[in-house]
C-alpha cells in the first residue's frame, strides 16, 4: 500500500512538472517553411514533415524502418491484389468531423489526381470501403509495396473539402500553382491544429484537443515554426537559446553543437545517395565497363565522406542503404589507383581523355565541393576533367537535357525501396514509361530491368530481396554509376528537447510524440 | 517644379518599362520554375502540361505583351510560390525593409556627421586617426561577415541581442507592422540596422570629412574666423551646411544602393523584408515575383533621386529645378 502511495505521488510530481514543460512552446528552425498546406500539392521532404505534425498516416515507419500502426489499426491481405485495412474507431478531425472510411476513399481519389503523387499510386486502382472502419486497398496485380505506400495515404477530412468557397471555387480543388482553399485552410487528424501561418515567416502549431493518439508520450502543446534560410543564423539561434530545435546542421558546425553544453547533437545515417553518372552517350570510352570501373577505383569516397563532408555521411558501394531490402552488405567501396591506371591501360586509354563534369552548387551538402574532389581524383587517371557547377535552379534543365558528360545527381526513394533507385537512375531509359528518367549515363542492361520488373510483382519478401540484390550486384560489377555516399541526417536540438525519440532516416520528425523535460 | 515633376513622372515609365523588358528578357536563364514546382518523380509529360498551363511554352513576344497588358491594370504576375499577386506580396515586404533602411539611415546620419566633423578639425588626433582606420576597416568587410560576426559575439556569446527575425512587432495600419513600438522590437531591429549601417557609415565619414576639410580652408571661414565668430557656429552652421551639398547627393543614390544591400543583411537575420524574398525567388525561380520586384526597385530609385533633387533646391537656392530636369 505504501509503495502505491509513492508511486502515485511520484506520478503526481512528474504529471505536474510535464504540465509546467509543455507551457512553454517549442521554436523549431527549419532552412524553409512548407510550401503548402495542402498535403497533395507537392512531394517533398517540407510537404511530408508537414502532413506527420497535421495529419496521420495510416502506417508509418518507425527509427528501425518497421511498419508502425497509426489510422490502420491492423491490415491482411484477402487476396494477391486486395489488402483489407481496419480504420481506429472514433478518430476525430481537428474540425470535429469524425474519420471514417470513407475519407481515406475520398483522400485516394485525390493522390490519383496529384501530379506528384499519382506516379506512387500507379498500380492502385480503387479503394472500396465495407463499412464505416473497414476498407480494401486494390491493386491492379500483385504489388509488394502496399505498405510502403500506405504511409502516403494520410486522409483528409472529406466534409471539410467538399462544397464551395465565397468565390465560387471548388473546396477540393487540387492547385499546383495559385491560390486554392486546400492550400490555404487544413483539417487532418494529426496531433497538431495550424492556428497562424505567415508564409515565410512563422507557422504556429497548437495541440489538437481531441488527438485519438491518447498513449502518445508527446508534452509539447504548442510549436512555432521559423524559417531560417542561413546556415549560420540557424546555428546562432540554437546556441544562443531563440529556438530550441534546428535542422538540418551544417557539417561545419556538428562539432560545435555536440559541444555546446546547452545543446544536443542528433545524427542519423540518411538514405539519400549521392552518385555520378558516366553518359555513354556522349563519350564513347564510357561504353567499356573496364574503363567506368576504373574511375570508380579512382575516385575516393572515404577521402570525401572524412574531408570534405567532415564524417557527416556513410560511405557507399550502392544506391540501397543499409535498411533496404536491396542493400547487399557484400559490396565495398573500391579505391585504388594503381588498380584504376591498370584498367585504362587496358581498355586502351592509358594516354586518358577529356570530358565535361556538370554539378549543382547549393543542391546537396557541400555538392561543389564534392564535384572538384572527384575531378581532382580523376586527374591521377589521365582523365582531364572540365568542371562547371550552378545553383540547382539552372542545373535541373542542363541534366534535363544531358548536357555534360559526367553529372551528379543524389537520390532518395519515394517508396522507401531498392527497385525505385534503379527505375529512375539506372533503367534503361525510355520515355513512354518515365522509367531511366534521371539516367543521365544512359546505361541500359536489360537483365536488371527484367529483374527489376519480377521484383515489383513478388510478393514474397525472401524471393523479392534476392533479386534486388541482384540489380545491385549487376550495377556494381559494371559499374554502372559512381556511388558516393549516403548524406547522413542531423538535428540540434536545446538539452531536454528528446529529439533523438522522434527523427528517423526519412527526415520526418514525429512531433506529437516529443517529450521535453 | 511642375514641369520638373511632371518631366519625372515619364522617366520612372521610362525606367520601369525598361526593366521590366530586361528582367523579361533574361527570365529564361534563370532556370527552370516547374523544378521548384512538382517533385523529382513527375514524369516529363505532366511537366509539359504544367508549363502550357503556365503558359511558358509561349514565345517571348507574346509572354511580354500579356505580361504588359496586365501590368498596366496593376497586375505585375502571381508569385508561384506565396500564390499571391507579386505586388502584394512586395508590399506586405517593403515595411521590413523600410524600416531596416530607416534604422540603418538613423545610425548613418546620427555618426558620420559628428565624426565626419571632428575628424576634419582635428585630423591629428589617436581618436581621429582611430576612427579612420575603423573605417578601412567597415568598408573593406563585406556585409555578410560582419553580420555573421555580430550574432556570434552579441548573440551566441553575450547573449545580449536574438539572433534572427523581427521579433515582436505592432500593427500600424495595412500592411505595415512596426518594430519600433516594442522594447523587443528594438532589439531585434539594432544588430540588422548597424550591419547595414556598417557599409554606407565610413564613406560618409569620409566624404564628410573631406568635404569640411577643404570648406574650412575657404575665405569665408577665415574671414568669420577674423571677425571672432565662435568656432562651435563657424563649424556647425557656416562651413556644414556648405559640406552638405555633395553629402546629400551621395546620399540620395545610396539610400538606393541600400535597399540593393539589404538582400544579405536580411538574409543572414532572416529579416522578413523584400530582399530576402528576392534572393529567394530567385533561389526558388519564382519568375513574376522576380520581375515584380526588380520593377519596384527601380520605382524607388527614381523616387529618391527626385526626392534628393527638390531637396537639394532646399539646401542651395542657386540650383534651378526646371533646367536640372532638362
Amino acid at each position: 500500500m505504501k509503495f502505491f502511495g509513492h508511486l502515485t505521488s511520484v506520478c503526481a510530481i512528474s504529471l505536474s512538472l510535464v504540465a509546467a514543460a509543455g507551457a512553454e512552446p517549442l521554436r523549431v528552425a527549419y532552412d524553409a517553411d512548407p510550401v503548402s498546406l495542402d498535403p497533395h500539392e507537392q512531394l517533398s521532404g517540407g510537404t511530408l514533415q508537414l502532413s506527420h505534425m497535421v495529419f496521420d498516416p495510416l502506417v508509418r515507419w518507425t527509427q528501425d524502418l518497421q511498419f508502425e500502426a497509426r489510422l490502420a489499426e491492423s491490415w491482411e491481405q484477402i487476396d494477391p491484389t486486395t489488402t483489407r485495412f481496419h480504420l481506429r474507431d472514433g478518430v476525430k478531425f481537428h474540425s470535429g468531423n469524425v474519420m471514417t472510411a470513407k475519407d481515406v476513399d475520398w483522400t485516394f481519389d485525390r493522390l490519383k489526381e496529384s501530379p506528384d503523387f499519382k506516379g506512387i499510386f500507379n498500380l492502385f486502382t480503387d479503394v472500396k470501403v465495407i463499412d464505416d472502419t473497414t476498407f480494401d486497398l486494390i491493386t491492379s496485380e500483385p504489388y509488394p509495396l502496399v505498405l510502403h505506400t500506405a504511409t502516403y495515404i494520410f486522409p483528409m477530412d472529406s466534409a471539410f473539402y467538399t462544397g464551395q468557397t465565397a468565390d465560387g471555387k471548388d473546396k477540393a480543388e487540387l492547385v499546383k500553382h495559385g491560390d486554392s482553399f486546400a492550400s490555404r485552410n487544413v483539417s487532418g487528424t494529426g496531433p497538431f491544429i495550424v492556428s497562424e501561418r505567415e508564409q515565410g515567416v512563422k507557422m504556429v502549431f497548437d495541440r489538437f484537443a481531441d488527438y485519438w493518439d491518447t498513449a502518445s508520450p508527446g508534452n509539447v502543446d504548442q510549436i512555432i515554426l521559423t524559417p531560417i534560410k542561413e546556415d549560420p543564423t540557424r546555428v546562432a539561434a540554437l546556441l544562443s537559446g531563440d529556438v530550441d530545435f534546428i535542422a538540418p546542421v551544417p557539417p561545419t558546425d556538428l562539432q560545435r553543437i555536440a559541444d555546446d553544453a546547452g545543446t544536443e547533437l542528433i545524427t542519423m545515417s540518411g538514405t539519400r545517395i549521392i552518385t555520378f553518372q558516366m553518359n555513354q552517350d556522349r563519350v564513347e570510352a564510357f561504353k567499356d565497363a573496364r574503363v567506368r570501373q576504373a574511375i570508380d577505383y579512382a575516385v575516393n569516397n572515404a577521402g570525401i565522406v572524412d574531408r570534405i563532408m567532415r564524417g557527416f555521411g556513410t560511405v557507399g558501394a550502392q544506391a540501397s542503404p543499409a535498411g533496404y531490402l536491396g542493400h547487399n552488405a557484400d559490396l565495398t567501396p573500391r579505391f585504388d589507383v594503381e588498380k584504376a591506371k591498370a584498367l585504362m591501360a587496358e581498355a586502351g586509354y592509358a594516354d586518358g581523355f577529356s570530358i565535361t563534369m556538370m554539378a549543382p552548387n547549393n543542391r546537396y551538402v557541400n555538392d561543389d565541393k564534392i564535384a572538384q574532389a572527384v575531378a581532382s581524383m580523376l586527374s591521377k587517371i589521365n582523365i582531364t576533367v572540365d568542371l562547371q557547377t550552378m545553383p540547382k535552379a539552372q542545373y535541373w534543365p542542363k541534366f534535363d537535357e544531358r548536357a555534360a558528360d559526367m553529372m551528379m545527381i543524389g537520390w532518395h526513394s519515394d517508396t522507401e525501396d531498392s527497385a525505385n533507385f534503379h527505375q529512375f537512375l539506372s533503367h534503361c531509359p525510355n520515355a513512354d514509361t518515365g522509367d531511366g528518367q534521371y539516367n543521365s549515363g544512359n546505361y541500359c542492361n536489360p537483365e536488371a530491368d527484367k529483374l527489376m520488373a519480377m521484383a515489383n510483382a513478388e510478393t514474397d519478401v525472401a524471393k523479392r530481396t534476392e533479386m534486388l540484390q541482384k540489380i545491385e550486384t549487376i550495377l556494381y560489377d559494371e559499374a554502372a554509376f559512381i556511388p558516393l555516399h549516403w548524406q547522413d541526417l542531423a538535428w540540434g536540438a536545446r538539452k531536454g528537447v528528446h529529439g533523438e525519440r522522434i527523427v528517423n532516416a526519412l527526415n520526418f520528425p514525429y512531433f506529437g510524440d516529443l517529450v521535453v523535460d | 517644379m511642375l514641369a520638373y515633376l511632371v518631366k519625372r513622372v515619364f522617366q520612372a515609365i521610362a525606367v520601369m518599362f525598361a526593366i521590366s523588358l530586361v528582367s523579361f528578357a533574361i527570365q529564361d536563364n534563370l532556370g527552370d520554375p516547374l523544378r521548384e514546382l512538382v517533385g523529382q518523380s513527375v514524369s516529363e509529360e505532366v511537366r509539359q502540361e504544367l508549363r502550357d498551363e503556365l503558359g511558358l511554352n509561349d514565345s517571348f513576344v507574346v509572354q511580354y505583351l500579356r505580361f504588359a497588358g496586365n501590368a498596366l491594370q496593376g497586375d505585375l504576375g502571381t508569385s508561384y510560390f506565396f500564390k499571391e499577386p507579386a505586388l502584394d506580396v512586395i508590399l506586405k515586404k517593403l515595411p521590413a525593409t523600410l524600416e531596416l533602411v530607416l534604422g540603418a539611415t538613423v545610425i548613418i546620419i546620427g555618426l558620420s556627421v559628428p565624426l565626419g566633423v571632428y575628424t576634419a578639425i582635428k585630423p591629428n588626433t589617436i581618436l581621429s586617426r582611430l576612427i579612420m582606420g575603423v573605417s578601412i576597416v567597415g568598408i573593406s568587410v563585406p556585409v555578410f561577415l560582419t553580420a555573421i560576426l555580430m550574432i556570434f559575439l552579441f548573440s551566441v556569446e553575450l547573449r545580449m541581442f536574438p539572433s534572427y527575425g523581427r521579433g515582436d512587432v505592432v500593427h500600424l495600419f495595412g500592411y505595415w507592422s512596426t518594430n519600433f513600438l516594442t522594447w523587443d522590437g528594438w532589439l531585434h531591429i539594432l544588430l540588422p540596422s548597424v550591419a547595414l549601417a556598417s557599409i554606407m557609415l565610413p564613406l560618409f565619414v569620409r566624404l564628410i570629412r573631406a568635404e569640411m576639410m577643404e570648406t574650412l580652408q575657404s575665405e569665408y571661414v577665415k574671414y568669420a574666423r577674423a571677425k571672432g565668430i565662435r568656432p562651435r557656429r563657424i563649424y556647425f552652421v557656416h562651413a556644414l551646411k556648405n559640406t552638405l551639398l555633395p553629402v546629400i547627393t551621395v546620399g540620395g543614390v545610396q539610400i538606393g544602393t541600400m535597399v540593393a544591400y539589404t538582400i544579405l543583411t536580411e538574409t543572414v537575420f532572416q529579416w522578413p523584408g523584400m530582399g530576402f524574398m528576392f534572393l529567394e525567388a530567385v533561389n526558388r525561380v519564382d519568375t513574376p515575383l522576380i520581375v515584380a520586384y526588380l520593377i519596384v526597385v527601380g520605382f524607388i530609385f527614381v523616387v529618391t533621386n527626385t526626392i534628393v533633387d527638390l531637396i537639394y533646391g532646399l539646401v542651395n537656392p542657386t540650383v534651378n529645378l526646371a533646367r536640372m530636369g532638362a
